[in-house]
């Protein structure tokens, strides 16, 4: 279903993929595990199609295309899901409209008729059930003063409304206490299946207790430098990442944290956005 | 300013001034003069003044405006927009007042809604003291009390609530025209009404409209008054909104301003006693070489008046959007409340905004904030909605309209927002395609 083959990527002329390659089957789920600045939200930003991200060397195909010659709404309407590690809040834009137009997005891709409004309240309600979301949040501002867990439900809401056929989880785990996890877990868990793939990244093995996946892999340094099974994950929790050979001490995070805080939609002029 | 730019409006004033309404009452015949007077001997505005710093209104003192040749059309424009709405609505096409398509409805007692033209008669006190003073506001303020035809004219008696909206309507048939419009409200002790000033114009209009709006809250009165500006892209507007609070009144007041090649608008409200209250809520788009100016203007001039005011402002091609925000707190006015925000989205690079604050402050104890932002589409908000399957154009366009949203959330009246949300639609790139979900 995906295979990525000896991956070099940069941001801003920094290289920070430095070949890396991975095998993904239809209903397998793989772990990416790995310290701070080891390239795994890069990982996802790249197979999304996050344009500061450049793809400079190797190969990524996905259900037999190219998937870096595609656009960002191609790769999504083509099956590829990113559950964003901090969801862009979008004031004055209500999450149904917002979803219903995601939904119809893809239902146009494949061929359906788009959604009516009713059809698609129905069906939201019914998925916000599962995720344990109450129905205000369809009509309020997309993750706008949502908290971290109502943001991270609201990320498997769309999971479960889109569909997709590979889903990459980004650090999905973090700043949600236990209760909030194991809603998360168990929204995920509910989308398993035969013909959809999942790629779940994560700095702590704890999410892993709820997410069993079936391989794990060691990112350090852009590229995978282990993989195993889930008996992977429990030996990095007790002996650290400095275990793996090639894994050196976890330098701190530098560069820019994505904002997670209040954003009014546009950003200020001459920070060189492009309109 | 040359003479003969303004020899273009001696001339008009003297073919008009004895055939305008109210040309037989003394004291309107007299201020109307006096008030030609000044704009003769003051001409223009023109940039070298402060309050027009960032407006040029040389094009429109060079353009040529004539009556006559009326386009069809506008009686159809207008009972469309009447069918759609419940409420009493007054309708005036060119200047001269409609009766055959406005629709009044019943009314409580103590409300009068009449134009104004025909209030000479009965109601003159009244229009009298609202009517205004030769030397107040800027030249072209005393341009439209020398021409002003006719107007609305809304008065609330003590108490009186009035639950269906109010409805005004300046239309034009007269393609290239120029109107001057003055409109009344008067809103006496414990009152509260809602009043909608639409401006439509028909396509390829390039008329002149100049409307001045003076109200007058007593105590405890409340009025919403919603402005919708939606002339032709080809048209010129200017329009004043005056009003003067007695104690703990509360005055919204909104503007939407998207039609118009240049469109100012001044709005001004004066608390004249303690715990007013006011909302100045604002929402302009231009395109094209268009320019679009706010010029507001709060008096808090008693103590613990509280006033929030926010204008959010849409710039595409190479457009010119421009906000001035003035707050003046007198000495004494402690307990002042007073927010202002000022936020610009540019969709072009050639797009410009301006946004200027202007405080002064004489009291002691107050709470002033202000803040003004100018940016361009959010990239991580746009790349987020792409990774939903939403095409990077679509994507954009939910972004604007969100931008937008924002402004239109603060109208309360339901069927009011939704009417808005729909001219605001209409408008914006790719807005046809957002329907509310």
């Amino acid at each position: 279903m995906l295979n990525i083959h000896n991956l070099h990527a940069s941001i801003g002329g920094n290289e920070i993929l430095k070949g890396l390659s991975l095998q993904i089957q239809p209903g397998e789920v793989h772990a990416i595990m790995g310290p701070n600045g080891a390239g795994k939200s890069t990982l996802a930003q790249v197979l999304t199609g996050r344009e500061d991200y450049v793809a400079t060397e190797g190969t990524v195909e996905f259900l037999g295309q190219n998937l870096l010659e595609l656009s960002v709404e191609d790769r999504a309407r083509a099956g590829i899901f990113l559950a964003f590690q901090y969801p862009i809040e979008i004031p004055g834009v209500s999450n149904a409209y917002f979803m219903r137009a995601a939904v119809n997005a893809m239902r146009r891709e494949r061929g359906e008729p788009e959604l009516d409004a009713m059809d698609f309240v129905k069906r939201a309600k019914a998925e916000m059930k599962l995720v344990g979301m109450r129905d205000e949040f369809l009509y309020r501002s997309v993750n706008e003063g949502f908290s971290g867990g109502e943001k991270k439900r609201n990320e498997v809401l769309q999971m479960a409304l889109l569909e997709p056929r590979l889903a990459i989880l980004d650090e999905t785990d973090s700043g949600l206490d236990i209760d909030a996890m194991k809603t998360v877990a168990d929204g995920v868990n509910r989308l398993r299946s035969p013909d959809r793939a999942m790629i779940v990244i994560t700095h702590y093995q704890r999410l892993l207790d709820y997410i069993v996946p079936d391989y794990v892999h060691v990112l350090a340094n852009g590229r995978i430098v282990r993989s195993g099974g889930h008996e992977l994950a429990k030996e990095l929790e007790a002996k650290g990442y400095g275990w793996i050979e090639g894994v050196q001490a976890a330098p701190a995070r530098r560069g820019v944290k994505p904002d997670d805080g209040k954003k009014i939609g546009v950003r200020p002029a001459g920070r060189g956005a492009v309109a | 300013m040359s003479a003969d730019k303004l020899q273009v409006w001696a001339d008009t004033f003297g073919r008009r001034a004895g055939a305008l309404p109210g040309a037989h009452v003394p004291w309107l015949d007299s201020l109307r003069r006096q008030a030609f007077e000044r704009f003769m001997s003051e001409g223009w505005p023109t940039p070298r003044q402060e309050a027009w710093h960032h407006t040029s209104l040389a094009p429109l003192a060079a353009a040529q405006f004539e009556e006559g040749s009326a386009q069809e059309g506008v009686a159809d424009q207008v009972r469309a927009l009447v069918a759609a709405h419940t409420g009493h609505w007054l309708v005036f096409v060119d200047g001269a007042f409609d009766a055959s398509l406005s629709r009044l409805g019943s009314l409580p007692e103590g409300v009068t809604i009449q134009a104004t033209s025909e209030a000479w008669g009965g109601h003159a006190d009244t229009v009298h003291a609202l009517y205004g003073q030769a030397q107040d506001g800027h030249s072209t303020s005393a341009l439209n009390l020398a021409l002003a035809s006719d107007g609305a004219l809304v008065s609330l008696g003590r108490g009186v609530v009035l639950e269906q909206a109010v409805h005004v309507v300046c239309a034009v048939s007269e393609p290239r025209a120029a109107h001057f419009l003055r409109h009344l409200i008067q809103a006496q002790a414990g009152s509260q009404a809602t009043v909608i000033e639409h401006y439509i114009g028909l396509p390829d209009a390039a008329n002149f409209r100049h409307a001045v709006t003076r109200l007058q809250l007593d105590q405890d009165a409340r009025i919403t008054h919603l402005k919708l500006q939606q002339e032709s892209p080809l048209a010129w507007h200017l329009g004043e909104i005056e009003a003067t609070q007695a104690k703990h009144s509360y005055f919204a007041s909104h503007s939407v301003s998207l039609g118009a090649r240049l469109a100012r608008h001044d709005i001004a409200t004066h608390f004249q006693d303690e715990r007013c209250e006011t909302l100045l809520n604002g929402l302009y788009y231009v395109d094209q070489r268009r320019h679009v100016d706010h010029h507001t203007l709060i008096g808090h001039l008693k103590p613990h008046c509280v006033s929030h005011e926010s204008y959010r402002g849409i710039m595409a091609d190479a457009s010119h959007g421009v906000f001035t925000g003035r707050i003046l707190v007198a000495e004494g006015a402690d307990g002042t409340d007073a927010i202002q925000r000022n936020d610009s989205l540019l969709l072009s690079r050639l797009a410009k905004s301006d946004a200027r604050p202007e405080l002064e402050i004489y009291a002691d104890d107050v709470k002033c904030a202000h803040g003004a932002t100018v940016g361009q589409i959010d990239p991580d908000s746009l790349f987020y909605l792409r990774t939903r399957g939403i095409e990077e154009a679509r994507a954009r366009d939910i972004l604007i309209y969100a931008f937008a949203a924002r402004s239109v959330a603060r109208i309360p009246d339901e069927s009011l927002r939704r009417h808005v949300e729909g001219a605001v639609r209409r408008l914006l790139p790719g807005g046809d395609l957002l329907e509310a979900a």
